[in-house]
C-alpha cells in the first residue's frame, strides 16, 4: 500500500499539503440520559494521514459511530463533544459557523452509510441526486448531469445512461451502494468516512465495492477513515487500525502490526473468536470472550477491558493504562501487552468423538422435486426448482448461496411455514410430511424447529422468558407441573443461562442472551432436525462464537440434525459437515463440507469462496462474480450461472442446456458442464490469475 | 466467574438490562395527563356520588325561582322550570359517562376482533371484511344512528349498540394496520411451528402487542362517543327529559339564549367541552408514553 501512496499524484484538494487530513486529540463524547452525563467517547486520539486509509474497529457499542458523527457535528441532539479537539484539514468542525460547517460537509468530507437504500431520496432518480453535488458546486443542470454520468462511469456501473434514469428503489443494494459512493466522491473530498459500507451486502457484491473503494482511493488520493465490526475487512482495506473498545482506542499500528502482533487482550480474543480458515466443530471449540461489554457510559476506575480479561491484575483494575508505544505506529493500552501474545484460552474443550457423524443408512429428511414458485402467470417467480436432497440423522447441512438464492424458502417450505408446489415430496424418516402445518401430527411438529436470525423478532417481547420456554414443554412435550418445572430448569442451563433470568422479558436481554432463549424454545419439544437460519449474523463477533459453541455442544449432547443456513462462509465450515450451495432455487453444488471447500469445487462455490476477505491483509487470487445475481422472475437459458460465470465455456454448452447434478466424488456432487478432472486443472493454485485475466478481454 | 470457566465453550452470563420505567410512572410525570385525569376524575366522582353533591334535587321545580341568574343560592342560576342547573349539570354527567363508555368498549370488542381476523388471515377473508367495512364507513354516521333509534326507540342501550356499532368498522381498521405490522415478526411463524392454533395465535401472541394501539384509539373513540351522545341527546334521541343531561337540557334552553339566559345553555355545554378536552389531554400523554 505504502508504494501507491508513494506513486500516487497529491489530490487536487490536498492544499495544506503539510499535516494530516485528520487529526483528533483527546476526544470525549458524552450521551446525557435521563438527566445523567454518560461519557460514551474517553480519550480518544488518532491521525489519518494525507491519502492513509485508517480503520476503526470495535463490536456494537464501542463508539465507532459515534466518533464518525461527532467529526462531521451530527451527533444526537444528547450528545456532545465535552473534551478534545477535532481538525480537518486544519479546521476545527466544534468552532464553525453554520455555514462554513455546510460548507465543510458539501465540500471536505463525506459519508457513506450502511444502508444505502437510507442513503437515497426514494423520490429522486439517481442520476439527479449525483448532479445535486455538481450543482451545489455550481455548475448547471446540464453540465452537471453529464458529470453524474461521468462519476457512474467511475464506480463502474454496468450502464451509467439507464442507472442515471432509475429511482432508488429500482437499483440492488450493490448498485445503490455505487450511487452513494458516486454522491460521496463526486465533491472530491479531502476525507472519506465508510460506516460499514458492506456489512448490509452479499459477500460477492462487498468484495466488488471492497475492489472499487481500493480502486477509487488510489485515483482520487482521498484520505479514509473505514468504520467496520468485520476485522477481515478493514484488514484488507486498511493501512492504519484502531481498536476501539467501549469508547477507548485500546490498540492501534499498521494493519499487519494489529492483526499479526496484536499487543492488546481485546484484540487477541476478538481473533480467537473468528473461526479461523478450516476449524471445525470437531477439533475444538471458539473461543469467547467471557462477561459483556459495560454499559455505555459506565466509569471504571482501571483499564476498560479489566473485568473481561484473563490477564488483568490488581494494576489494571486501579490505573487506566496509558498508550504504551511499541515501535512504529503501533501502541497498546494495556500494562501487560509484552504478555498478551500467550492469553489462555477461555474455553476448555472436553472433545467429542471426531467424525462422529458417519453415515446412517437411513435419511433423515429426504427433500424430492421440491420447486417454490411464488405469484402466478407473468409475475411468478420460482424461488426453487425441482431440488433434490437428503439431510442424514445427526449431521449439520450447510446451506449457502447469495440473497435470493432460495436459502429461506428451501428451509421454510420443509418446516410447513409456506406450502411448496404440487409434485414437491418431503419425507421425515421415510414417511411423507404434509405440506400443511395443521395436517402434520404431533411427533412431525416436536420433529422440526426453528432458530431465527433475529431474535428481537423472533422472540414475543410482551412474554417472559418462562413464558417462551415454558410453551413448547407444554404443548409438544406434554408436560406440566413439577416435570414442566424440572424441565425448564434444566433447559434455560443447557444454554448457560441462569434460572433467575426466567422472569426477565426479551427487551431486557442483551442480543447474545436473547438468541439463546430462542435456541432453548427451538429444543423444547425435543427436535430432530433444527434449522438455524442465519443465527449469528445479527450478534457480534464475541457472541457468535459463544452462540456457534452452544450450537455444537447441543447438537453432541441431543443428536440433533441442523439445517444451518449463512452467508458466512467461515462459520458454515466452522459447524457443517457437508454443504449445499444454492443458486437462482437450484443446488449447484453439495458434498462434505472439507471437499466443497477444498475443491476442485462449481465455479460459483469458487467465486464465493474468493470473496471472503481474509485476516492476513493479503490478497488473494480473486475470482469476481461481475454483476448481480439475476431475477428469479426470468432465470437464464442453460446453466442459470452462465451470464456471470467466469469460466463459461467458449462452446456455448453453457447457455444452451442445463448441466445435471453429477456424483464427480463419492457423495460430492456439482452441476456443471465443465468436467470435474478439468474443474481440478482450473482451479490449481496460479492458475486462477490468468482466468481473471481472460474474462476482463 | 471462575467456576463458570470450565463450562466447555462458553462464558458467564449474568447480566440483565436495567427494567424499563412502567409506563404509568411516566405518565404520572406529564401535567397534561395528570389535568386531564384530574377533571375525568371530579366528573366521574359526578356521576357516581351526583345526588350526593348536588345542591338541590336536579328534577325539583321552583317556579318562583324560574330563570334566575346565576347566584348565592343558585350558584349556576336556574332554568325556565326553575330546576337548578349547577344540580342539573353535576347529575347529567351520570347518563353520558356510562353510554358513552359502554359504547366505546363495544366497539372496541368487536372491532379488535374483525381487526384480528382481517390482518391475521389475510387475503380472501381481509378483502371481503375490508369492503363491507368500508360500506358502512361510507355511511354518514348521524343519519343512520338517528334512524335506528327512530326505528327501535330512545333508550341507553339502544344509544350503547348503535354507537358501538358505527365505531367497530373505524377500529377494525386501526388494529387491522397494527396487527399487519406484527405479522411480519418472526415469533408468528415459531407459533405456529409449536402447533397453535390461530384463535390462540390472534389472542395470545399478537394481541397483547397491538394492546398499546388499541388503549390509544380507545381513549380517541371515547371523546367522539361523548360527542354521538351530547349530539343525539340534542336532537331528542338520547337521554330523554326530565332526566338531567347535558345535551337535552341544551336543546331544552337554547331558545332562551336570545332572552339573555346565557347559563342554562352554557354550563351545560362547557360539562362537554371539558370532558372532551380532558379526554383529548389523556389521550395525548398516553400516546407519547407509548411511542416513546
Amino acid at each position: 500500500m505504502t508504494e501507491q501512496q508513494a506513486d500516487a499524484e497529491p489530490g487536487p484538494r490536498a492544499v495544506p499539503a503539510a499535516g494530516p487530513t485528520l487529526r483528533v486529540e483527546h476526544l470525549e463524547i458524552t450521551y446525557r440520559v435521563r438527566g445523567q452525563d454518560r461519557p460514551v467517547v474517553r480519550d480518544v486520539s488518532f491521525e489519518v494521514g494525507r491519502q492513509e486509509s485508517y480503520g476503526l474497529v470495535g463490536e456494537s457499542g464501542s463508539g465507532k459511530s459515534t466518533v464518525a458523527l461527532a467529526l462531521v457535528r451530527y451527533l444526537a441532539r444528547n450528545g456532545r463533544v465535552s473534551g478534545g479537539s477535532i481538525s480537518i484539514n486544519g479546521l476545527d468542525p466544534l468552532g464553525l459557523s453554520a455555514a462554513r460547517l455546510r460548507d465543510l460537509r458539501a465540500r471536505t468530507v463525506s459519508m457513506v452509510y450502511q444502508e444505502p437504500s437510507r442513503a437515497l431520496n426514494p423520490s429522486i432518480k439517481a442520476g439527479r441526486q449525483i448532479a445535486e453535488v455538481f450543482q451545489i458546486a455550481g455548475l448547471d443542470r446540464a453540465s452537471s448531469l453529464d458529470k453524474a454520468r461521468d462519476m457512474l462511469r467511475k464506480v463502474q456501473i454496468a450502464d451509467p445512461g439507464r442507472a442515471m434514469d432509475r429511482y432508488p428503489h429500482e437499483l440492488s443494494g450493490g448498485m445503490a451502494q455505487r450511487v452513494v459512493i458516486a454522491m460521496a466522491l463526486a465533491a472530491e473530498p479531502a476525507l472519506l468516512i465508510l460506516d460499514e459500507p458492506t456489512t448490509a451486502l452479499d459477500a460477492t457484491v462487498e468484495a466488488e465495492i471492497l475492489d472499487l473503494i481500493a480502486e477509487l482511493r488510489r485515483e482520487l488520493a482521498t484520505s479514509v477513515l473505514f468504520i467496520s465490526h468485520n476485522l477481515a475487512v478493514v484488514a484488507s482495506m486498511c493501512d492504519r487500525v484502531g481498536v476501539l473498545y467501549a469508547g477507548e482506542l485500546v490498540e492501534e499500528g499498521t494493519a499487519r502490526q494489529v492483526f499479526g502482533e496484536p499487543a492488546h487482550p481485546y484484540t487477541v480474543a476478538l481473533l480467537h473468536c473468528i473461526p479461523r480458515r478450516g476449524q471445525r466443530k470437531d477439533q475444538g471449540r471458539l473461543d469467547a470472550i467471557p462477561g459483556f461489554l459495560p454499559q455505555p457510559g459506565r466509569v471504571t476506575a482501571g483499564c476498560v477491558f479489566a473485568e473481561r480479561c484473563s490477564l488483568a491484575a490488581d494494576e489494571c483494575r486501579t490505573a487506566p493504562p496509558p498508550a504504551f508505544p511499541l515501535g512504529g505506529w503501533h501502541s497498546s493500552r494495556c500494562y501487560r501487552h509484552s504478555e498478551v501474545a500467550e492469553l489462555p484460552k477461555t474455553t476448555v474443550y472436553e472433545g467429542g468423538e471426531p467424525g462422529q457423524t458417519a453415515r446412517p443408512v437411513a435419511p433423515l429428511v429426504t427433500i424430492s422435486s421440491l420447486s417454490k414458485t411464488f405469484g402466478t402467470g407473468q409475475n411468478a417467480v420460482r424461488a426453487l426448482a425441482n431440488v433434490n436432497l437428503k439431510i442424514w440423522r445427526g449431521e449439520t447441512l450447510g446451506l449457502v448461496g447469495e440473497s435470493g438464492s432460495g436459502k429461506s424458502t428451501l428451509a421454510r417450505t420443509l418446516l410447513g411455514l409456506i406450502p411448496p408446489d404440487r409434485g414437491s415430496v418431503l419425507e421425515l424418516d421415510g414417511t411423507a410430511l404434509s405440506a400443511s402445518l395443521p395436517k402434520r401430527t404431533l411427533e412431525q411438529l416436536k420433529a422440526l424447529q426453528i432458530v431465527f436470525q433475529n431474535p428481537d423478532s423472533a422472540l414475543n417481547r410482551r412474554r417472559s422468558v418462562r413464558w417462551l420456554i415454558a410453551r413448547p414443554l407444554r404443548r409438544l412435550a406434554g408436560l406440566s407441573g413439577r416435570r414442566l418445572a424440572e424441565r425448564l430448569d434444566d433447559l434455560i442451563r443447557s444454554v448457560r443461562m441462569e434460572a433467575r433470568q426466567l422472569n426477565l422479558r426479551p427487551g431486557q436481554l442483551s442480543g447474545g442472551l436473547k438468541q439463546r432463549v430462542a435456541i432453548a424454545r427451538a429444543f423444547g419439544g425435543g427436535p430432530r432436525l433444527v434449522v438455524c437460519d442465519e443465527p449469528t449474523s445479527a450478534l457480534d463477533v464475541s457472541v457468535q462464537a459463544a452462540i456457534l459453541n452452544l450450537l455444537a455442544d447441543l447438537q453432541a449432547k441431543e443428536q440433533v440434525t441442523y439445517l444451518f443456513i449463512s452467508h458466512d462462509l467461515g462459520v458454515v465450515r466452522y459447524l457443517s459437515d457437508r454443504i449445499a450451495v444454492l443458486y437462482l432455487g437450484r443446488i449447484m453444488e453439495i458434498g462434505p463440507a472439507e471437499q466443497v471447500f477444498a475443491g476442485p469445487h462449481h465455479p460459483y462455490t469458487e467465486a464465493l469462496l474468493s470473496a471472503v476477505p481474509s485476516l492476513d491483509g493479503k490478497r488473494t487470487e480473486r475470482i469476481r462474480l461481475t454483476g448481480e445475481i439475476p431475477a428469479a422472475a426470468s432465470p437464464p437459458s442453460g446453466c442459470v450461472f452462465h451470464t456471470r460465470c467466469p469460466r463459461r465455456l467458449a462452446s456455448g454448452a453453457c447457455e444452451h442446456a442445463e448441466p445435471g447434478l453429477d456424483e464427480v466424488e463419492p457423495g460430492h456432487f456439482i452441476s456443471c458442464h465443465i468436467p470435474f478432472g478439468e474443474l481440478r486443472r482450473l482451479q490449481a493454485p496460479g492458475i486462477a490469475v490468468q482466468v481473471k485475466d481472460q474474462a476482463q478481454k | 466467574m471462575s467456576a463458570d470457566v470450565a463450562v466447555p465453550g462458553e462464558v458467564t452470563v449474568a447480566h440483565a438490562y436495567a427494567a424499563p420505567p412502567a409506563s404509568w410512572r411516566l405518565l404520572a410525570r406529564k401535567p397534561a395527563f395528570v389535568a386531564g385525569a384530574g377533571i375525568l376524575l371530579l366528573w366521574m366522582a359526578c356521576a357516581v356520588l351526583g345526588h350526593l353533591i348536588a345542591p338541590y334535587d336536579p328534577l325539583a321545580q321552583q317556579l318562583l325561582a324560574r330563570n334566575a341568574a346565576p347566584s348565592g343560592t343558585h350558584l349556576l342560576g336556574t332554568d325556565p322550570l326553575g330546576r337548578d342547573v349547577l344540580s342539573r349539570v353535576i347529575s347529567g354527567a351520570r347518563d353520558i359517562l356510562t353510554i358513552a363508555p359502554l359504547a366505546t368498549l363495544l366497539g372496541a370488542v368487536l372491532g379488535t376482533a374483525l381487526g384480528l381476523i382481517m390482518g391475521y388471515f389475510g387475503g380472501i377473508v381481509d378483502a371481503v371484511i375490508s369492503r363491507i367495512v368500508e360500506a358502512v364507513l361510507a355511511l354518514p354516521v348521524v343519519i343512520v344512528a338517528f334512524l335506528f333509534v327512530v326505528a327501535v326507540g330512545p333508550s341507553s342501550l339502544t344509544l350503547i349498540v348503535v354507537i358501538g356499532f358505527i365505531f367497530t368498522p373505524l377500529i377494525a381498521r386501526t388494529v387491522r394496520t397494527a396487527v399487519l405490522i406484527e405479522g411480519q415478526q418472526d415469533y408468528l411463524p415459531a407459533a405456529r411451528l409449536l402447533g397453535e392454533r390461530p384463535a390462540y395465535i390472534m389472542i395470545a401472541e399478537i394481541l397483547p402487542n397491538v394492546l398499546p394501539v388499541i388503549v390509544v384509539e380507545f381513549t380517541v373513540r371515547l371523546g367522539y362517543a361523548i360527542f354521538a351522545v351530547a349530539t343525539l341527546s340534542f336532537l331528542g334521541f338520547g337521554v330523554q327529559q326530565p332526566t338531567p343531561d347535558w345535551g337535552g337540557d341544551i336543546a331544552a334552553n337554547y331558545g332562551l339564549l336570545g332572552a339573555g339566559y346565557w347559563w342554562e345553555t352554557l354550563f351545560p355545554a362547557l360539562a362537554i367541552a371539558s370532558v372532551v378536552m380532558a379526554l383529548n389531554l389523556v389521550t395525548d400523554s398516553i400516546e407519547q408514553v407509548l411511542s416513546s
